[in-house]
């Protein structure tokens, strides 16, 4: 079938088996390999994309479901400049291997776009669904934090 | 002064806006196949047929056994046993049997369920404990791959005469590496006939001597593509993967793809070494002495050798942990079962026997009804100890890293950490518990290891750059960023006009693997001697003299000169070390922590809930802090996981049961304690600016913290590892009964 | 290749269920994908954003009423929820991680019926009703306790639904909630406690002590809840717990029996 979304603020349609991962059709067909498989069955978050402003694990979303819907991988994050978090990961250290990064940018990027306060305690429970073994995550929560500066 | 501030990895923009590209993010090559690998469901088995169906439309697909190798059927790492596929005899479950590659992943794994193999089970022998000289033979008369031992002074007799003699013993299990992204390698078939093999790897002259063998005389180059987290995984397991691609490759002659999907890489390739130790140590109760200390290991190899015997060394030589003591055995025995082959994984061998004897200092300190804290202070080496290899060490770090780890653990006692509750775990009966332990790890290779390798770097100069050409890979610690920093340093150059370039065989000598924390301190300061060859040379090519600078030196250089390119290696370090006896210089020089946890035990469910973990590390000299700290903050995480959750559960066929996210459990942002590191530096002369190897240290020490303060909590003795939830209330309940 | 129905609104739904009873409802598919390769289905109906089977509501009597297509974030954000049944909200919030939370629903965690899904025993301890519907008969409400039948059965039929749960307010009894999973997050739950309790004058006049993770379905610990009756709270109700956990890959029975009972002690020692 062929689907439509808005990919990272444009237009675009893909033909697809319905039953397909959004995570194959991103990485085969559409060339955005920024989302990665861990682990193909929602533990590990390195395939992580924002599906209508909610950061989402792409492999277990059937492709059909996204038609109609806006969604933006990490190639759709950074415009000419990097981010003030992608500045505050490159800062503090957020990144070692890097297999987590491009979901976990997305990750923080929608809580900083959250309303309310940002605490660590707030930071480590909305990051839970990402795995990284690098780094021991402490140079993550302070990525951003310092990114979340006005919101602490 | 470049050195020691926090420049920004070389490769962190690619990587913070997705762009980076790991093997499986490469555009697809033109006719590129999806291998697949068919795997024994038998510890031990004969093989006596494999057939495919005649029924199966086999068209496009290649099927590779081992009578297609056109070499030797041999995984060439240490000793020849392992097979690239099984011939006859299979002796582990998840052995490679076969390989199919075909147009996609689907079709592939539709084919190999038209493959069938006849065996012929055997009785296997999968506990390692009893497999020594067991009358079912693995490997060998007597089913042991290495053994090692060191003796300094007569432990046997003080162990025999000794007022006070205290025995433990410790068991830990297997761990999981678990990198995020799985393995993955693809074959390229050359135009001049020849193979490249890329992909995410440790080492690439190690598949680069692995399929020389297996290939014949087929010509190949072996290119390291961005590495998505390693830790000793990637070291030996893609010698056997890439010998598989290669094969497909060359069957096919097209470009086959192997990239592992999670629940694969978790049951086929390898891991930590499971081990059992034995301690026994005699002590002064007056003065709380260690006056001798023995120190017996079996670890478990798995069905091949692999690089156990290193595994093996290691453990002993950290053994007796960073005490000095007159009298010391230590000896280690790797032997052989019908399980998975395990191999490198941080560490090697010295989280596992330095969990034994720190756990073993506080059940001394118990006997002794004295602080903990103070029988490692008494006995903690000074400089002009020796070691139990008799080597001189001059390093006060020990002292500072103690003293520093005691200092954080009295306030954390006087000013405890806040309990923060989270959702679904309000209202808990909690106990808080604050302990700390020492450890010290023995920086690159044993002995005259060094030497004998004689590590190679290439550093060159084209146009206004300068490239370093390198062996050493970056997984993720930021080889690729700290090599052209030292370079940079040495030279007064700018950073960004200095880079690794592809870790390829083709174009890098042998620096050796990346492994044994000897990158940024061996390979770094051939690097840097490298640096300085090309100064000199491009001094000599213009006749300048010494006062010019390198970057007046380039701006002289007609930009259109041809690439100027020189090769370093590493000078014989006068190391002095008799294999045969274990007698001598050890290692290059040793880095030293001390490293404290703070946690809370759930007195009704056992769970361990991290609070702050501090570590106080000698790093020699840090290269860049904001790295350095990322090393010791990951490597002291991996270890928590390897504490409290990480246990690989192991069915009747040797197989890992859990083999699932869901099910191997590793820590998460929720399981992670604030981490404070305070980073100590006594350099080494050796070293690139005084840098040590500090890559797997903080792997080896933190789960004797976490079970000291487990201990300092609730009062209950654990000597295993992993400290499950339900190991830790089974222990609480039956300090309940007897109380 | 997989057929997917997919109804724009909860009438079409119905009808396509109806039709196709051979299709698996797919919801957040946070369930569903996980088994779609061990246990392929022939064809699925589409439930997320279907028009008429999310959302949150407040009813007659202070009730909540949560469309089934409701994801889990929505919930443990919903200031409604968190009001009337805080610990549904926390149940939530619990549930795998944030990429979890935004996509798996309450309906899927209910039809999926795990013995380990976390806000089953939150609904039983809630006195909750679950609301099904199909295009012949209409829409039956049915308490959750008599919705779950046995190991991963439930009380529906081919051609019906699950539309939504219906939460009364109980914002001013006391409510626990405790997930003890295998790791702090990101946890298949190894037991799960919720409970509630209404006090007059100090003494129990109702109680609810439920229970996952250690039996085939979630439960209620009715004779704990007998034994708290009628006095104030006495923490020793809690050795009238009797379950039967089993072994399997993530804990032992005995792990769960012993767990069950000693957080069970502590809430009520806390209460
Ligand atoms: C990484 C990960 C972590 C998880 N952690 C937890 C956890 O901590 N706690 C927990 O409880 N669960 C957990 N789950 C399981 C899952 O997320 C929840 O059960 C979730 O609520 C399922 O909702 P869904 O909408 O995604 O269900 P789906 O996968 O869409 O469906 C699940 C089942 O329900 C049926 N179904 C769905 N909606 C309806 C309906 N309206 N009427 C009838 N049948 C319906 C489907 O046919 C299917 O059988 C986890 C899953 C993953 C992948
Ligand atoms: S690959 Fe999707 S969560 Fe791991
Ligand atoms: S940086 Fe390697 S997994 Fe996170």
């Amino acid at each position: 079938m062929s689907i439509t979304f808005t990919l990272n603020g444009e237009a675009r349609a893909v033909e697809a088996a319905p039953m397909d991962r959004l995570l194959d059709v991103l990485r085969g067909p559409l060339g955005l390999t920024g989302a990665k498989e861990g682990c193909g069955e929602g533990e590990c978050g390195a395939c992580a994309v924002e599906i209508d402003g909610r950061v989402v694990n792409s492999c277990l979303i059937p492709v059909f479901q996204v038609e109609g819907a806006t969604i933006r991988t990490i190639e759709g994050v950074a415009g000419e400049r990097l981010t003030r978090l992608q500045e505050a990961f490159l800062a503090h250290g957020a990144v070692q291997c890097g297999a987590c990064t491009p979901a976990l940018v997305l990750g923080c990027e929608a809580l900083l776009a959250e309303e309310g306060q940002i605490s660590r305690a707030g930071v480590r429970e909305a990051l839970a669904g990402h795995l990284c073994r690098c780094t021991g995550y402490q140079k993550i929560i302070d990525a951003v934090m310092d990114a979340a500066e006005d919101k602490r | 002064m470049l050195i020691g501030t926090n420049y920004q990895r070389l490769d962190g923009r690619a990587k913070v806006t997705g762009a980076a590209r790991y093997v499986d993010d490469l555009p697809q090559p033109e006719g590129c196949l999806f291998g697949l690998t068919l795997r024994s469901p038998h510890p031990h088995a004969r093989i006596d047929a494999i057939r495919r169906d005649p029924g199966y439309d086999w068209q496009g697909i290649t099927v590779v056994t081992a009578e297609d190798i056109p070499g030797e059927n041999v995984v060439a790492l240490m000793t020849d046993d392992q097979p690239v596929l099984a011939a006859g005899l299979t002796r582990h479950v998840t052995e490679p049997i076969a390989l199919v590659a075909a147009p996609t992943r689907q079709r592939a794994a539709e084919a190999l369920k038209h493959i069938h193999v006849d065996y012929t089970p055997l009785p296997a022998l999968l506990d390692f404990e009893i497999a020594q000289d067991h009358e079912i033979k693995i490997y060998g008369e007597d089913n042991v791959f290495a053994r090692a031992a060191t003796l300094r002074g007569d432990p046997d007799a003080l162990l025999r005469d000794a007022e006070l003699v205290i025995e433990g013993i410790y068991r830990v299990g297997h761990q999981e590496q678990l990198y995020i992204e799985p393995q993955g390698l693809i074959a390229l078939p050359r135009e001049d006939g020849g193979l490249t093999i890329l992909g995410s790897m440790q080492c690439p002259y190690y598949i680069h001597k692995a399929l020389k063998r297996v290939l014949g005389g087929v010509d190949f180059n072996v290119r390291q593509t961005t590495t998505g987290g390693a830790f000793g995984g990637k070291e030996d397991y893609p010698s056997i993967m890439g010998a598989h691609v290669a094969l497909l490759a060359l069957k096919a002659k097209a470009p086959v793809k192997m990239i592992y999907a999670r629940d694969e890489d978790l049951i086929a390739t390898t891991k930590r070494h499971p081990a059992v130790i034995r301690v026994r140590a005699a002590v002064d109760p007056k003065s709380a002495k260690l006056l001798a200390v023995e120190s017996q290991m079996i670890f478990d190899g798995g069905a091949y050798n692999t690089l156990s015997p290193v595994v093996n060394s290691r453990g002993v030589l950290h053994g007796a942990g960073p005490y000095v003591c007159e009298h010391v055995r230590v000896t280690g025995v790797m032997v052989a079962s019908h399980t998975p082959p395990n191999g490198a994984f941080r560490g090697f061998g010295a989280p596992q026997s330095q969990f034994a004897m720190e756990r073993h200092m506080d059940r001394i300190a118990r006997h002794l009804e004295m602080d903990p804290a103070e029988l490692r202070r008494i006995n903690y080496y000074r400089p002009g100890d020796l070691t139990p290899t008799g080597q001189r060490l001059d390093d006060p770090a020990a002292e500072e890293v103690f003293e520093r780890a005691r200092a954080w653990v009295e306030a954390a006692r006087r000013a405890p950490a806040p309990v923060e509750e989270a959702p679904g775990g309000r209202g808990r009966d909690l106990a808080r518990g604050v302990a700390f332990v020492m450890g010290f790890h023995g920086a690159g290779f044993t002995g005259n290891g060094e030497s004998g390798l004689a590590a190679k770097v290439d550093v060159s100069l084209e146009g206004d750059r300068v490239l370093i050409h390198t062996a050493s890979i970056d997984m993720g610690q930021g080889i690729d960023t700290v090599f052209p920093a030292i370079v940079a340093e040495t030279l007064d150059y700018p950073l960004d006009k200095v880079s690794c370039a592809p870790h390829d065989t083709a174009t890098v000598p042998n620096s050796g693997p990346t492994a044994a924390s000897r990158s940024v301190m061996v390979v770094g300061g051939v690097s840097q001697k490298g640096a300085r060859q090309l100064r000199e040379a491009l001094r000599a090519a213009l006749g300048a003299g010494p006062e010019a600078t390198f970057a007046e030196l380039v701006a002289a250089r007609s930009p259109e000169a041809p690439p100027l390119r020189v090769r370093a290696q590493y000078d014989d370090d006068g190391a002095i070390w008799d294999a045969a006896r274990y007698w001598g210089d050890a290692y290059p020089t040793y880095a030293w922590t001390a490293v404290a946890v703070e946690l809370d035990v759930d007195r009704d469910t056992g769970e361990v809930i991290y609070r702050r973990l501090f570590q106080a590390t000698d790093v020699g000299k840090a290269m860049n802090k904001v790295i350095v700290e990322g090393q010791l903050e990951g490597g002291a995480v991996q270890a928590l996981g390897y504490a409290t959750l990480e246990e690989v559960v192991i069915d009747a066929r040797g197989a890992m049961k859990n083999n699932r996210l869901t099910d191997y459990i590793i820590p998460t942002t929720m399981d992670t304690p604030e981490l404070e590191t305070a980073i100590v530096e006594y350099p080494f002369a050796g070293g690139p600016y005084g840098a040590k190897g500090i890559g797997e240290l903080p792997h080896d020490v933190p789960a004797a913290a976490v079970a000291a303060a487990i201990e300092d909590a609730v009062g209950v003795v654990l000597d295993q590892l992993p400290m499950t939830p339900q190991r830790v209330l089974a222990a609480l309940m039956m300090q309940e009964e007897e109380a | 290749m997989s057929r997917v129905y997919r109804p724009k609104d909860l009438a079409e739904a119905l009808q396509m269920r109806a039709d196709h009873p051979e299709a698996a409802p797919l919801a957040g598919g946070t369930d569903l994908m996980v088994t779609r390769h061990s246990a392929p289905r022939e064809a699925y109906l589409n439930l997320f954003n279907v028009e008429g089977l999310s959302g949150i509501e407040v009813i007659q009597g202070g009730a909540i009423r949560v469309g089934a297509a409701t994801i889990h974030r929505q919930i443990a954000c919903s200031p409604e929820i968190q009001r009337a049944a805080p610990i549904l909200a926390e149940a939530a919030r619990v549930i795998g991680g944030r990429q979890i939370q935004n996509r798996g629903t309450i309906g899927g965690n209910i039809a999926n019926a795990s013995p380990a899904g976390d806000t089953l025993p939150v609904l039983l301890a809630l006195d909750a009703q679950i609301e099904v519907q199909s295009a012949a008969r209409g829409a039956r409400l049915i308490p959750i306790e008599g919705f779950f039948k046995g190991y991963k059965q439930l009380d529906l039929a081919a051609d019906e639904l699950i539309t939504a749960v219906i939460v009364p307010d109980h914002h001013q009894d006391a409510l626990y909630f405790r997930k003890v999973g295998t790791r702090a997050a990101v946890a298949i739950s190894q037991v799960i406690l919720a409970g509630r309790v209404k006090r007059v004058e100090g003494r129990v006049i109702e109680a609810r002590v439920a229970f996952g993770s250690v039996a085939p379905t979630p439960i209620r610990a009715r004779e704990v809840e007998a034994a708290l009756i009628g006095h104030p709270v006495d923490p020793r109700a809690a050795d009238a717990l009797d379950v039967h956990p089993i072994d399997d890959i993530r804990g032992t029975a005995v792990y769960r029996r012993a767990v069950a009972h000693r957080v069970l002690r502590t809430w009520l020692r806390a209460l």
